[in-house]
């Protein structure tokens, strides 16, 4: 059971790392940690086996100090998210009031959010985040994948070029490259309020090869004998890739799949660039929006409720990433 | 063998060249194992040993091909010839030659036959700059293509000597997605990073030698390197100079290091007290702890940034309690803000931290703390000497990734304190990071060369940094070790 929830805590923790654009190298270890069980149990009971020795009183004193850091510091992690979810349901909206928690809750906050779409179209912003999203995840997936293939699995000429240069771009600030992104876009023709969709969805993912670095990192670890067997089977090189390397990298394509789907969702900046226009904005950009100074007397609990609603989903799909990357993990590398 | 050797450039396969081309030359060559030999059919072998139709192929594409019934492929490449030449007549030259002057001064008027006079519609310059540095990527990328085009033709030449005949679509076509995968695999991916990643920095790059700012929004000029000597000047007046430009580097480092140090060692401190042996309820207090990943990050740093405001629910709290009798000056105060900053990120990060380390700690393989206990090692001595070694080998490049993002943390800053507490009159807060600055000053100043010496001056600072430690570390030297 124990061994269950560690993964999966690894599993939640490196979504977001890379989330934030890290190069996630303890990946390799973490995921190759999954599938030695026995092992980790036997560990388990060697590990702080040693306070063991000390004497009752002392040991006990320990426990009691370690509950109660526990129990202060959760409630200083879990109390803005209590906060967040009670404002959303306050009976009155206006920012900075006297007490800290709402006094008086109604469901008008989230009655008002979905219908009142003169100002901020919700309803709207979640669909148009939605569909970039879906379209995001399958296009990044394709290209973090092939990438990683090629890096892990073939030689050829420029190969460390590639990543040397991938490495170099990547040092950029990525912020600086926005304004040109956007007049860029422009000379497209992709700036037009119809077209800003299209616009976000290549922005989000065209760059995504060059985040081949956590998935190449679990290929790395994929035995090389795998794919010898196969070509001697007569597999072409895209088989290979096709039959042999993605079923095995199914719990990483999950991983990736899932933070190239929250992508949009966390960014705003891009799409604040982008979109000029409320009928074309993200939920992150209403959001922020919301809580501008113009608009943050009227919006205050309504941009709470919308915090939730973002929330619930991606939390969802978190725990369900957990599960599916347990489910898979057991059987991948074993057969 | 040799049939599956070419086939498939397998590493294994790879690995037995180099060894083979050395001993061939009779000296001791130090190759990598990853060392692939360059192609024989290079531009130079096309030149000196090509026939008549492969060097005439360098005026006419695809000449070659056609010679040695290689028609699709021939047709292919006449027609990347045609476009291409069709391109620079019709838009690519003209818009390398407007790259010098980038566009004409605004408000030239001209008269007509009819003796009206008319406003000359002038392009702005920024984008006669954009096309301009399309264009010369265009321009290279025809080059390279040229080049590829003289080998293919070489290629056809060489293999319809040696056996008769040269690989006709159908073959070519099998290649790519077999011995020959790497191009069609990488082709789009690699499209997607020129266009949205390389193009724009090169654009950007190009700004900073500009006099792009708020003053020239429609027609600039080239001016050199004035504006480096702008963001170093030591003159006090002006949006930019080199005292302020240091103070935000100096915090930008200093926020970089807590950021990355704190998180790690608390983080550890969290995860290993949730590890004891005798901690009940591990899986809870994970799940505590990991509540707030599950809330989008931006969310998080907004209700934050609510939360410690003057009139805010943490003050409005504390006042409550009578613990306090004014507001605290959590983004008002420069200290008070910057260490909110480094605190608030803590709450941010540490969760991802302990369970990153979590993950580790349960990997730490038990015959070391076995062979420790042994030895006669107290906690203390077996946390120096097996934990602490293993953690640092695992997350060393992650420390240095971390660290690299951090410098360039435009959420937490932006979201959080927006740079604030700012100096009358500055164009960077007390909080502000580099990154944060060089987005003020471009999006919302409109002073887009400074932004981009800004954003230069970011670069240099971190490959110096991330370049020295990652070509270091173990998993970029030795990137087979777990096969």
């Amino acid at each position: 059971m124990s061994n269950a929830m560690d993964s999966r805590a690894t599993e939640s923790n490196h979504a977001q790392t890379s989330a934030a654009d890290s190069v996630d190298a303890a990946m390799m270890a973490t995921a190759r940690g999954g599938y030695k069980s026995e092992e980790e149990k036997k560990r388990e009971k060697s590990y702080g086996a040693v306070p063991k020795k000390n004497r009752y009183g002392a040991r006990e004193f320990r426990d009691f100090l370690s509950y109660l850091l526990l129990t202060i510091l959760g409630i200083i992690w879990i109390m803005p998210i209590v906060w967040v979810f009670l404002e959303s349901f306050n009976a009155n909206p206006e920012p900075y009031q006297a007490t800290f928690f709402p006094t008086k809750y109604s469901f008008d906050n989230y009655r008002l959010l979905f219908t009142r779409t003169d100002v901020f179209n919700f309803p709207r912003m979640f669909v148009n985040t939605l569909v970039i999203a879906c379209f995001v995840c399958i296009i990044s997936v394709f290209f973090v994948l092939s990438v990683a293939f090629c890096m892990s699995r073939l030689r050829f000429r420029f190969r460390k070029t590639f990543m040397n240069v991938v490495l170099i771009l990547g040092m950029f600030p990525s912020i600086m490259s926005v304004v040109a992104v956007y007049f860029i876009l422009k000379a497209m023709g992709l700036t037009s309020s119809g077209m800003t969709i299209f616009a976000l969805i290549l922005v989000y993912s065209a760059g995504a090869g060059a985040g081949f670095y956590v998935m190449k990192g679990y290929m790395d670890t994929i035995p090389i004998s795998l794919d010898e067997a196969a070509r001697l089977d007569g597999c072409s090189t895209w088989q290979v890739f096709t039959r042999i390397i993605i079923p095995i990298c199914r719990p990483m394509i999950v991983y990736q799949a899932i933070t190239a789907f929250l992508s949009p969702w966390l960014d705003f900046v891009l799409a604040r660039t982008i979109c000029r226009t409320q009928d074309t904005f993200t939920v992150a950009l209403g959001l922020w929006s919301m809580l501008q100074k113009e608009y943050i007397q009227d919006w205050y609990a309504r941009f709470a409720a919308g915090a939730v609603c973002v929330s619930i989903p991606i939390a969802l799909l978190f725990m369900f990433m957990q599960h599916f990357y347990q489910e898979s993990m057991s059987g991948a590398t074993k057969g | 063998m040799d049939e599956f050797r070419k086939k498939g450039r397998i590493v294994s396969a790879a690995a037995v060249k180099p060894a083979a081309k050395s001993a061939r030359h009779g000296k001791v060559k130090k190759v990598s194992k990853d060392y692939v030999p360059p192609s024989p059919y290079s531009f130079r072998a096309a030149m000196a040993h090509g026939d008549v139709f492969t060097r005439l192929s360098i005026v006419i594409w695809g000449l070659g091909n056609f010679a040695r019934k290689q028609i699709v492929k021939g047709i292919l490449w006449l027609a990347i010839e045609v476009l291409g030449i069709w391109y620079f007549i019709a838009a690519g030259f003209p818009a390398i030659q407007a790259l010098p002057e980038l566009g004409a001064k605004p408000g030239s008027k001209y008269q007509d036959s009819e003796g009206f006079w008319h406003y000359r519609t002038v392009t702005p310059s920024v984008v006669v700059l954009l096309y301009g540095v399309c264009a010369i990527v265009i321009l290279l990328v025809f080059v390279w293509l040229w080049a590829l085009e003289v080998r293919s033709s070489y290629k056809a030449q060489v293999l319809k000597a040696e056996r008769g005949h040269a690989p006709g679509f159908r073959q070519d076509l099998y290649d790519l997605t077999d011995s020959r995968a790497e191009v069609s695999l990488m082709f789009l991916p690699i499209l997607g990073i020129f266009a949205f990643t390389v193009l724009p920095l090169v654009f950007m790059i190009s700004m900073a030698f500009t006099s792009y700012d708020s003053n020239h929004v429609s027609k600039f000029d080239w001016v050199g390197l004035t504006n480096f000597g702008t963001v170093f000047s030591s003159r006090m007046s002006g949006d930019v100079n080199i005292h302020i430009f240091m103070d935000v580097l100096v915090w930008t480092l200093v926020w970089a290091f807590f950021a990355t140090f704190l998180n790690f060692f608390l983080g550890m401190f969290l995860s290993m007290i949730i590890e004891r042996k005798t901690t009940k309820g591990k899986p809870f207090w994970r799940g505590l702890f990991s509540m707030s990943i599950a809330v989008p990050q931006f969310v998080s740093l907004l209700v934050m940034n609510q939360m410690l405001q003057q009139n805010g629910a943490i003050n409005r709290l504390l006042e409550s309690w009578g613990w306090i009798s004014g507001p605290l000056p959590f983004f008002t105060n420069t200290t008070w803000a910057r260490v909110t900053v480094i605190v608030i990120n803590l709450w941010v990060g540490i969760p991802f931290t302990m369970m990153q380390i979590t993950g580790i700690l349960e990997n730490i393989p038990s015959e070391l703390y076995e062979a420790a206990k042994i030895d006669g090692a107290n906690w203390w001595q077996q946390f120096c000497n097996v934990t602490m070694p293993y953690i640092m080998f695992v997350l060393t490049p992650y420390l240095i990734t971390t660290f690299a993002s951090n410098v360039n943390n435009f959420n937490v800053i932006y979201l959080l304190s927006g740079g604030d507490p700012t100096p009358v009159g500055s164009t960077a807060g007390k909080t502000d990071l580099l990154i944060t600055w060089l987005y003020k000053l471009t999006v919302d100043n409109s002073n887009y060369n400074l932004g981009a010496v800004i954003g230069i001056c970011t670069f240099i600072v971190l490959a110096v940094v991330s370049l020295l430690t990652y070509h270091s570390s173990g998993s970029y030297q030795n990137e087979e070790a777990f096969r």
